[in-house]
Parts: structure tokens; sequence; C-alpha cells
């Protein structure tokens, strides 16, 4: 099964009756020089709440570049983020994680000895004694959430006293899915996370992120798998050579038009003088 | 009636099992125990400590050096390093200095292994030269002698396996019901998760060395109140012995698995190797080899559990 499927419709997709929201996140002019590299230049995005936008490009095309600047693990070169109605600098991944941004990278941040409870609450762990370094932890709490982030998410793992590296890789992304479910992330960044799984389990990480939409949860999707980005997506952002070049309503696409504006065949108007 | 019996069972026994021989034993794999049990946590944190053994040697110089009496025999202390002021000092005082020689050896491998990214094994490495080196200056190769009665009381007898019991204990609790305890694992198990978890895993990895290097101190008070005195050759190569109950206790040198209880385990089975080599009268030559074959077993042991584990088996 190949990943470009042309003949895909966006108007026969399934689409979610659930309105958008106000704007979560917001770029304007996003710009990310690598000495003479223009790897992003003048990206204008916006993303409202409970809207699912998936990212599609060529290799190069300036995707992960656009989310590393979100998630604050590179400093943008120009440009200006609002997140939340608030302009923000993130000085590292872990401060956009403080304000609600949460990634699901390509390398899983797991730890693998470590099981499902004490992966989804690493580094906010749920406290029964306050003492410093020493504080004791409160199992039964935490055990507790997870089952819930679990069944929230629509997770389905045998035994959450496994640890990781007893999980398959469908099991482990939905691990670290239902970690950025958990706490109530205000936008979740998902960076091809099924690129290296099997049929079923993306079919499983498939209907984790159907239900983040059921929720309302914004979701920005990286993938190159155009079934899914149908299947899953409201609307399809499309980079090439460092710049958006279309913006396009699902329900007014077609994979045909898609893979068109991917390799260049087409550029969609407003977007135009940028490439001339 | 005794000619049914082949031989004297009961004189056999108490050749084999020679309680004073015996005794030595238990008492030594006990203070090398409490080394190990700070060994585990740094190993389990994906580190390693080559310089616990070292540690014990420099500490023991300094602490006995406050833990001196005033009049042997009648007659001045011929031993000692201070004027009167050291002299018949109250025992607390001894044992704050050995934890604060911990507190400072283990601070100092801890910033060196965190903040300058240099490899742990370098580090500690460092560390045990020079504590040596600091053992051996303190009084010029001489040994430390004659404490106070009440320092004397610390190892007196079955003591050390007595310290060596609730320190194992402590420290397993710590281990599986705090977060220092968690966070240890987490980041000798994927370093880069922990930090993206928000874990300030140089701050963790500088408390964990410290409390390794606190816990050696710990048997350096504990070893030179039981021989009653101190010399800069202490704690010579206790770093690998303590290491190899680690591993043999099932703690992975890759980080990120272990137990006390599996240390605790690993300090038995390894003082039951050494006893028996005794009682068999091996050379101790060969008990060395054997001791370096048992290390090496332990890890390519762990190196093949990891991988059925890594299958998914």
């Amino acid at each position: 099964m190949s990943d470009v499927q042309t003949n895909l419709s966006g108007s026969e997709a399934p689409h979610s009756a659930r309105p958008l929201g106000d704007v979560i996140l917001e770029t304007r002019d996003l710009t990310k020089h690598y000495g003479g590299v223009h790897a992003l230049e003048g990206a204008n995005f916006i993303l409202r709440k409970g809207e699912h936008v998936a990212i599609m490009g060529d290799n190069g095309a300036g995707k992960s570049t656009f989310v590393r600047q979100i998630t604050g693990v590179e400093q943008r070169t120009r440009g200006e983020i609002i997140f939340n109605g608030q302009p923000v600098q993130f000085a590292g991944p872990l401060d956009a994680r403080e304000a609600g941004v949460e990634t699901v990278f390509q390398t899983l941040a797991l730890a693998d000895h470590l099981d499902v409870a004490d992966n989804l609450f690493l580094g906010r762990e749920k406290i029964r004694f306050k003492l410093g370094p020493f504080s004791i932890l409160d199992y039964k709490a935490m055990r507790e959430a997870t089952l819930a982030a679990l069944q929230k998410t629509g997770v389905k793992i045998p035994n959450i006293h496994n640890t990781i590296e007893r999980m398959s890789g469908g099991q482990r992304q939905c691990v670290a899915i239902a970690r950025t479910a958990t706490f109530h992330s205000k936008l979740t960044i998902m960076d091809e996370p099924t690129a290296a799984l099997g049929v079923q389990e993306t079919a499983q990480v498939e209907n984790i992120v159907r239900t983040l939409k059921e929720q309302g949860e914004p979701l920005i999707l990286i993938s190159h798998n155009m079934r899914q980005v149908m299947d899953l997506c409201d609307r399809i952002v499309v980079f090439r050579r460092g710049r958006i070049c279309a913006n396009l309503k699902k329900e007014e696409t077609d994979g045909q038009d898609v893979v068109a504006y991917i390799t260049g065949a087409k550029t969609q108007p407003e977007f135009e003088q940028e490439f001339a | 009636m005794g000619d049914r019996f082949l031989f004297n069972t009961r004189d056999n026994v108490d050749a084999i099992f020679n309680w004073p021989r015996l005794n030595i034993i238990i008492l030594q794999v006990s203070i090398i125990g409490i080394i190990a049990i700070g060994v585990t946590q740094v190993i389990i944190l994906g580190g390693i400590d080559l310089s616990s053994g070292s540690i014990v040697g420099a500490t023991a110089m300094i602490v006995m050096s406050f833990a001196q009496t005033a009049i042997v025999n009648g007659n001045p202390n011929p031993k000692a390093i201070f004027g009167d002021w050291a002299m018949d000092l109250p025992v607390l005082l001894p044992i704050l200095v050995g934890l604060a020689c911990g507190l400072i050896a283990g601070t100092i491998n801890g910033l060196f292994v965190a903040y300058t990214r240099i490899p742990p094994f370098i580090a500690t490495l460092g560390m045990m030269v020079s504590a040596r080196g600091l053992a051996k200056w303190w009084s010029n190769g001489q040994p430390v002698s004659f404490p106070t009665e009440s320092y004397a009381a610390l190892g007196k007898g079955m003591m050390p396996v007595v310290y060596f019991i609730a320190l194992a204990i402590l420290f397993h609790l710590i281990l599986r019901y705090t977060v220092y305890g968690k966070h240890t694992f987490a980041i000798g198990s994927n370093e880069d998760a922990a930090r993206m978890s928000g874990i300030n895993v140089d701050r963790h990895k500088v408390l964990v060395y410290a409390i390794a290097a606190m816990l050696a101190s710990i048997a350096a008070v504990v070893l030179s109140s039981k021989n009653l005195t101190a010399q800069a050759g202490m704690g010579v190569m206790y770093e690998l012995d303590a290491i190899a109950m680690s591993v043999i206790g099932g703690v992975s040198l890759a980080g990120g698995r272990g137990s006390i209880l599996g240390t605790v385990l690993g300090a038995l089975i390894f003082g039951v190797i050494i006893s028996g080599f005794t009682f068999l009268k091996l050379d101790a030559y060969y008990q060395e080899m054997v001791k370096g074959a048992i290390i090496v077993g332990a890890v390519v042991l762990d190196q093949w559990r990891q991988r059925r584990n890594a299958a998914g088996m």
C-alpha cells in the first residue's frame, strides 16, 4: 500500500460535526535560517481549538523545522508565535510543555525500564508526602489516573504494570500519546506517529487521534500518509521549499490535488508571489 | 560406638565452619556491602563509581584524626595527629566529619559527571587516584590509631552487619517509594526522556554521587572503628568488590535496572564464594582471578538478559 493514494476524495472522507473554537496557535512570518540555508520562510499559520491540521510536504520542505520552532527545540530567526492569545518565546521543549504544548516525537521519549504509570507521570509524579527529593510517591493515585487516561484515549494495554521494553511499537506510541492527553495539554503535535508501525498498530494510534478530536483537543499532525491525513484531519497545510504553498480544507480537495501542491505542479494563488 | 561413623562429623564441621574466620568474612562483606548500596544507585543511574575504595581510605584517615584519645596506657597518644583540641571529642563529631568527607568527594564526582559531561569512569577514576593520594599525604603514610572508647564501640562485634542491614532497608524503601528512586531509574533508563520530562537530570546526578560517596564514608567510619586504626591503604579494591556485588545482584551496567535487595543477595553470594575459597584453603591469588571471572560472567549474563528482553520475550 503506497502512502500516496491520489484517488482519495476529501469531501467523502469522514467529518467531525464538532464546531471549532477560538484560535489556539498562530504564527506570523515564522522564519528559520541555518546559516545560508532558508529552511523556513515567512510561515503564517492558524490553528483553532478542536481543529486537526495535517502538515504535508516532501522531505526537506520545512515541516519539521516549523514544528521545532513552535516547540522551542530551536530558536526562530524571525517572526511571531502567538499561543493561547499570548506571544510566546519558548526557551526549550520543557518550557513549551509547561505552557501546554505536548509533542509526540518520532523517537519516543519513554523510559524503557519503567511501567506505564511511571512514564505517564515522569517528572510530575503525584506525591503523598512532600520531602524534597525524597518525597513519597502516591502510587495508588497515579495508577488510578493512568487507568482513567487510558480509558479516555481508548488505549488498550493489557497490563499497566508491564515495563515499556515489553511492549510493541504500537503500544509504546499509545503510551506516549496517552501521556499528552493526561495533562490537559492545550495543543498536541505528532511527528510521523505511525511511520514505524504495522497496520494494526497504526489503526490503534489513529483511533486515539479520533478520540482526541471528539474531545475537542487541537492537533498538528505531520504525516506522509494520505489516507491517514484525509481520515483524521480537517485541513491540510502543504510545505514546499521552506514555504507554505497551500492551505486546503479537506472537503475542497482530494489526493491528486494535494500531491500536485507537494510536488510543485500547483501553488495556491495567495501564496504564488512568495514562490516568484 | 564412635567407630560406627567413618569420621567424626562434629570435628569436621568445626574445621570447615571455623567461626572466627567466617566472622571476619561476614564483617568484611557487610562493610563492602554498605559501599555497594551506594554503588548500586550510581549504576542504576547509568554511571559508575570507581572512587569508593579510595574514599574509604581518605575518610578513615581524616575521621580517625578526630576520634583519637589523649591518653594511651597513661602516656600521651603516640599517634596524635592534631593537638589537644582534637582529643577525646564527642563521638558525633568524627561521624559528622566523615559524612562531610563523603559529601565533598561525592559532590565533586557528581559535578564533574553532570556538568563537564566527561564519562563517569574517568571522573571517578580521577577521584580514586586523588583520594588515595590524600589518604597517604594526611599522615605521611603513617597509620592513625587509638580511638576513644565511644568511637571504638561503633564497629564492635556484629555492629557492621546491623548497619549494613539497616542501610539496605532504608535505601530499598527510598529507591522503591520516593521521587529520588523513580528519577534515578528514569535517568538510567533513558536520560533524554528524563530531561524532556522536566527532571533536573544534572542536579539529580550530583545527589546520587554524593549519597554513594557518603555511604562509602560510613563504611570508612565502621571499618576504622572495627580495626581501631586507620591506614592509607584501607579500602583498596573495595570499589571493584562493591561493583561485583551489585552486578551479581542483577544491577545492569547499562543503567535503569537493579535493586538494593538484589545487591544484598549479591553481597551474600559474594561472601559465600569468598568464604568457600578460604575454607577450601584456595590460594588468595586464585581468589582474585576467580573474582574477576565472576564479574565478567555476571556482566555477560546481564547483556544476554537485555537482548532477550529487547526481543520481547
